[in-house]
């Protein structure tokens, strides 16, 4: 009896919070399942707190690149090794550009052969007008420069020389330019699949054709890049008779592949989630089946196409190991297809494992990085937002 | 019986096409040649494939043996005669396996919450929905580089402090099988959840309130009744992650992955060779090209055949589950 108005008392808003005394509503105290019931919803928190921590991390170690806080110029000012005692410790700290706790291990004598070796090589510093500039500075990250030796100005890219030049205008250009070749490749095919596969097959056939289309995805990305380098390089070369054999036409063919099924999965998906009724009606009116899917279905569904090119988009700019290996790798400011180039992704692959920890070098990969993350997590957000939008209206709530 | 349910079958089969037959009768020109385009481009999709697929199976053929597969290249591994990949295939099984490990209990926990407990309209379940679709976004190499900057010098060098602070070399702090396997966990993290959530969902609520009915506390339910049943979503979720990481490369490239190792890994802290990354530094590392060629395809093709093996099975035990799903229903 107690229970039973226990229970009539309660109110649909706090039926949820039983409480770990399970009081509430008359069941009996389970602490141990109130516990395992928390704990469920504290691991699903997991992904968000992943996400976040994968921002946090790769810009964190960008931060100083930032912020401008980097300095790689190769003529500083130096201090005479006589002078060490008139430094604070945080100054002489700083000066060496030690941890706190490097500095903290070191005796006396370290530290003044330290300064000794920055001494000698602000010494032997090369006789350059290049050589006391903050290379990693905004300005030159950015901004063409006439460096020495050259006629004009330039964008240019070649972090391992005496004077390190990270220009990185042309791995921008060359990920954009890769992105284009593949989207313009993949999206006209992926699209026709889609209609083809979601409108227009026979039911039974598209039971087979589906997970064949996708099965493309099943390739490894470092098995695309493969056989773009070993074989399609040589049958594109061929067939077009342009100069590099490597070069943005190949390797954004290759990622086209890549991207396939990407856009096709997501936009076959949005064709059938539009009601079947839709097409029923064309064809009642007396409309063929390509009318229908090209007048009816696919206006209805245009938002989730967007999406998906929006994801195809995202995947082909953060595509790593088919550029790497098919586009040939040179850093070259161009627009011209049929050049070498080299994306922001293949250049973080190629250069990260030869940089020093927490050098200029290894921030400035951290940075594009963290560049890729925003781009792509832009990319997705959008066409989340897009997907959701429309699987509300078609359902029509 | 069977006869009328089979007159009756073909008595409809014959009014749709009668129904086809006066629907087509009006011949389009546009509508047949646009039919044709998107065909082709089907067409063209799946030629491709196949000729991928072929290509390298033909090639790689000839230099598959069992020498190669069950022997190390202890001296020269662009050795066409002497060259195996027992190493890799060790690596790669290893650093899989121990993903699983990692991936599956958050994943199939968060899907738990998800289809179980979360009310659709509040909040949480929606930036969680948000959280794993960018997560499942964000660049392999952007992983590659989280590994690196998380992992290996923030976690491994806090955990080398702790105990290792008498010795001066680094344990935990470099490139090891460990943080390779969990960068891989984050990454496939959003295939085992929505695999999952699948399977969880195509569950028919009347078994849930059935339990219910027989005082069953939620809980209960969930561990006695439903995760049994969602057996074959969550399998179907660890092989589509195991065959999705198996084949990676760029998020091991600073987390674990080793070039050359003359010994098989022994330990979490050792680095390993993996399948994926030997095809790249055979395929842009080689000295002769030509000459290393049989080796290179016969790599791709075990990478190829453990992949698509996996996704294969995959693709079989979720058709399966749609029907029984459909037959429910």
């Amino acid at each position: 009896m107690v229970v039973f108005r226990e229970m009539s008392r309660t109110s649909p808003q706090n039926k949820r919070f039983i409480g770990w005394k399970g009081l509430r509503r008359g069941h009996t105290a389970r602490p141990l399942e109130w516990l395992v019931e928390k704990g469920i919803f504290v691991v699903s928190l997991s992904t968000i707190v992943l996400i976040f921590l994968i921002f946090l991390f790769t810009a964190l170690e960008a931060l100083p690149v930032f912020l401008g806080n980097t300095n790689n110029s190769l003529v500083q000012k130096t201090i005479p090794v006589e002078a060490m005692d008139r430094l604070t410790p945080k100054q002489l700290r700083e000066y060496l550009g030690l941890t706190e706790k490097e500095f903290a291990g070191m005796p006396r004598e370290t530290l003044k052969s330290l300064m000794e070796v920055k001494i000698e090589t602000a010494s032997e510093a090369p006789n350059d007008k290049d050589a006391a500039l903050d290379t990693t500075s905004w300005r030159y990250l950015l901004l063409p420069y006439q460096w020495t030796g050259y006629d004009k100005s330039e964008y240019i890219w070649q972090p391992v020389s005496q004077i390190q030049k990270y220009n990185i205008v042309p791995l921008l250009i060359g990920s954009l330019k890769t992105t284009l070749v593949a989207l313009l490749f993949s999206v006209p095919l992926a699209l026709g699949a889609a209609i083809y596969v979601s409108q227009l097959s026979k039911p039974r056939v598209r039971e087979y054709l589906k997970p064949a289309v996708e099965l493309l995805a099943g390739i490894p990305s470092v098995v695309l890049g493969f056989f773009a380098l070993m074989v399609m390089a040589t049958l594109l070369q061929k067939a077009f008779g342009y100069q590099s054999r490597l070069n943005t036409f190949v390797a954004g063919i290759a990622l086209g592949l890549a991207v396939i099924p990407v856009v096709f999965s997501i936009a076959e998906d949005a064709l059938t989630s539009v009601p079947r009724s839709y097409t029923h009606a064309a064809l009642a009116l007396g409309s063929s089946r390509w009318q229908a899917a090209w007048q009816i279905v696919l206006p209805a569904a245009i938002p989730g196409v967007f999406a998906a090119v929006m994801l195809g988009f995202g995947r082909a700019i953060g595509e790593t190991m088919v550029v790497l290996m098919a586009s040939g790798n040179a850093s070259i400011l161009s627009w011209n297809l049929f050049d070498s180039t080299r994306t922001m992704t293949a250049t973080i692959a190629a250069e990260l494992a030869e940089t020093v920890t927490h050098g200029h070098h290894y921030r400035i990969l951290f940075m594009l990085g963290t560049l890729l993350f925003l781009v792509t997590f832009v990319a997705n957000l959008v066409a989340d937002v897009v997907i959701h939008r429309l699987k509300h209206k078609l359902e029509g709530k | 019986m069977i006869k009328g349910v089979q007159t009756s079958a073909r008595r409809s089969e014959q009014a749709q096409t009668r129904a086809l037959a006066f629907h087509t009768a009006k011949f389009d020109l546009t509508s047949f040649f646009f039919t044709g385009l998107t065909g082709l481009a089907t067409l063209i999709i799946l030629a491709t494939l196949i000729t991928i697929l072929g290509n390298v199976l033909w090639h790689g053929w000839e230099g598959l043996s069992w020498r190669f597969i069950s022997s190390s290249a202890k001296k020269d591994m662009f050795d066409v005669e002497k060259a195996g990949v027992l190493p890799m295939i060790v690596g790669t099984s290893a650093r899989v396996i121990l993903m699983t490990i990692f991936v599956i209990p958050v994943g199939v926990i968060t899907a738990i919450y998800l289809t179980e407990y979360a009310h659709a309209t509040s909040l949480f379940p929606r930036v969680i929905r948000g959280a794993i679709s960018n997560l499942a976004g964000v660049p392999s190499i952007v992983f590659g580089l989280f590994g690196l900057g998380f992992f290996v010098n923030f976690v491994g060098q806090k955990m080398d402090t702790l105990l290792h602070a008498e010795n001066a070399g680094l344990v935990w702090g470099q490139p090891a099988l460990i943080w390779a396997s969990l960068t891989l966990a984050i990454m496939t993290l959003p295939v085992v959840i929505v695999a999952t959530e699948e399977s969880l969902k195509a569950i028919p609520v009347g078994l849930r309130e059935a339990s219910l009915a027989l005082g069953a506390t939620k809980l209960e339910t969930i561990v006695q009744i439903v995760l049994p049943q969602a057996l074959p979503g969550i399998l179907t979720g660890g092989i589509l992650a195991i065959s999705r990481a198996a084949g990676e490369v760029a998020p091991i490239l600073f987390t674990g992955a080793a070039y050359y190792m003359a010994d098989l890994p022994k330990s979490l802290t050792d680095q390993f060779m993996d399948l994926g990354y030997h095809v790249f530094v055979l395929s842009t590392q080689s000295p002769n090209i030509d000459q290393t060629r049989p080796i290179l395809f016969a790599t791709v093709v075990v990478l190829l055949l453990l992949t698509f093996a996996l996704n294969i099975i995959a693709i079989l035990v979720r058709a399966n589950m749609r029907k029984k799903m459909r037959a429910v229903s």
